[in-house]
């Protein structure tokens, strides 16, 4: 496929359907927990099992998407990215913090860093806790209460996150962009992320 | 930074499952405490869930309801809502423990022992269970004869010194005070006296048909009963 110059690949097709089956898994078991849970949601929906085996195995799914996706180098190279903090990185933050209009950043910025290890951290932890109170002879009755106390509490962050991801995403047409198309604006791409270069190592390297 | 981020909630999470019990019991406490009743807004705050097996449920007004009771009987019966509220009534007041771990203080419930609606008709011999169902079209609840006669076992047509509402299962409802609380069965409208026990809803889906409070279903609560 010929790509026009003004345009570079920020995400290729793998990466773009981890993403998106991701997304459509996450926000699914968002939706059926609400549910289950919040009440007035709970009397119009009703159906409790079929809901449950819903949320049940979107959730058990949540993680096949990465593990499939790590077939694929482009995805390597940007979890390899997502997972280095660089002193770009803190000079980032140092950045929002002051409220500077000049914020450093590779492919990724730090903000975006943080964000893909809460994603990586808290479906783990939803997942393991999830499991807990599905597999109910696995572990002792006092573990389950812990389990759906962090499980409870971890949604309603994930809720919030979510939310703030997607307000995040609304005011950056670009940015949304190359989540759809694969493709960003070259000069997009050089005023918001300078340091993005085409090997994660080097991007980590030059400013070590 | 990095990795640690993704170390830090794992451990969190750890952490938070371990603590779980006792952060469970402060927020439960200050939520008794609470008068704006703000708290239930919290993630696994205190207070009734509803559930329900099915799409929507009828709504059945005095008018309308009917209970029957029939199976192995020498005299089967309809009763209307009237006819339950003439009978003698018992006021029970324990917690409510829901199998997936909520639980509500002091509940009251009002309504007409179970065992005096079996005698009136009249159990016959090789009589060993009582199965409900429900006018949702879907929910079934059992118990042994034996369960089904002991005196805080309710069919309930007040629930916190009220008319029971549609979604706490009105206008009548089953009220098993010592077994979790999918045994008290929302909506109920039939109740048949059988052979032998015939697992109900949840339990054709794994729940212990037996299912007292702190004795079943790999739990620990303290007893309601």
């Amino acid at each position: 496929m010929r790509r026009p110059p003004e345009f570079l690949l920020r995400f290729t097709r793998a990466e773009r359907w981890v993403h998106r089956t991701t997304a459509a898994l996450m926000l699914t078991c968002l939706a059926t927990a609400a549910c289950l849970y919040v009440a007035p949601l709970a009397e119009l929906v009703g159906r409790r099992r079929l809901v449950v085996t819903v949320h049940i195995w979107c959730g058990l799914a949540l993680p096949a998407p990465l593990l499939v996706g790590l077939t694929s180098r482009a995805l390597r190279a940007d979890v390899s990215r997502l997972s280095r903090f660089t002193d770009v990185d803190w000079a980032w933050l140092r950045a929002v913090r002051t409220r500077a209009a000049e914020r450093p950043a590779g492919k990724f910025n730090a903000g975006q860093k943080l964000y893909a290890q809460w994603t990586l951290g808290a479906i783990l932890v939803i997942l393991g806790t999830g499991l807990l109170m599905w597999l109910t002879h696995l572990a002792p009755p006092a573990w389950r209460t812990g389990a759906t106390f962090v499980h409870d509490w971890l949604a309603a962050a994930i809720a919030v996150v979510t939310v703030g991801h997607i307000r995040m995403a609304l005011r950056d047409g670009e940015a949304r962009r190359g989540m759809r198309t694969g493709l960003v604006d070259r000069r997009w791409a050089e005023r918001e992320h300078p340091e993005w270069r085409e090997h994660p190592q080097r991007e980590a390297a030059e400013r070590g | 930074m990095g990795r640690r981020v993704v170390l830090g909630l794992l451990g969190l999470g750890a952490a938070g499952v371990a603590a779980g019990p006792y952060l469970q019991r402060a927020q439960d406490t200050v939520a008794g405490k609470d008068p704006t009743g703000l708290t239930g807004l919290l993630p696994g705050g205190g207070g009734f869930r509803y559930y329900s097996v099915v799409a929507s449920v009828p709504d059945r007004t005095p008018a309308t309801y009917a209970l029957t009771v029939d199976g192995l009987v020498d005299r089967p019966a309809t009763y209307r809502l009237p006819d339950l509220q003439a009978m003698p009534q018992r006021r029970i007041v324990r917690d409510v423990q829901c199998v997936t771990g909520w639980r509500v203080p002091n509940t009251p419930f009002e309504g007409v022992p179970l065992a005096h609606l079996l005698d009136t008709a009249g159990v016959r011999p090789g009589a060993r269970a009582v199965r409900f169902s429900c006018f949702d079209g879907e929910y079934t609840e059992s118990l042994t004869l034996e369960q089904a006669r002991r005196d805080d076992v309710l069919v309930a047509l007040r629930m916190q010194d009220a008319v029971i509402s549609h979604s706490h299962g009105g206008p009548v409802r089953l009220y098993v005070a010592p077994m979790y609380f999918y045994k008290s069965a929302k909506w109920l409208s039939g109740i048949t006296v059988t052979d032998a026990v015939q697992p109900g809803y949840w339990e054709q889906n794994g729940y212990d048909v037996d299912a007292w409070v702190g004795r079943s279903n790999g739990r620990d609560d303290a007893p309601t009963a």
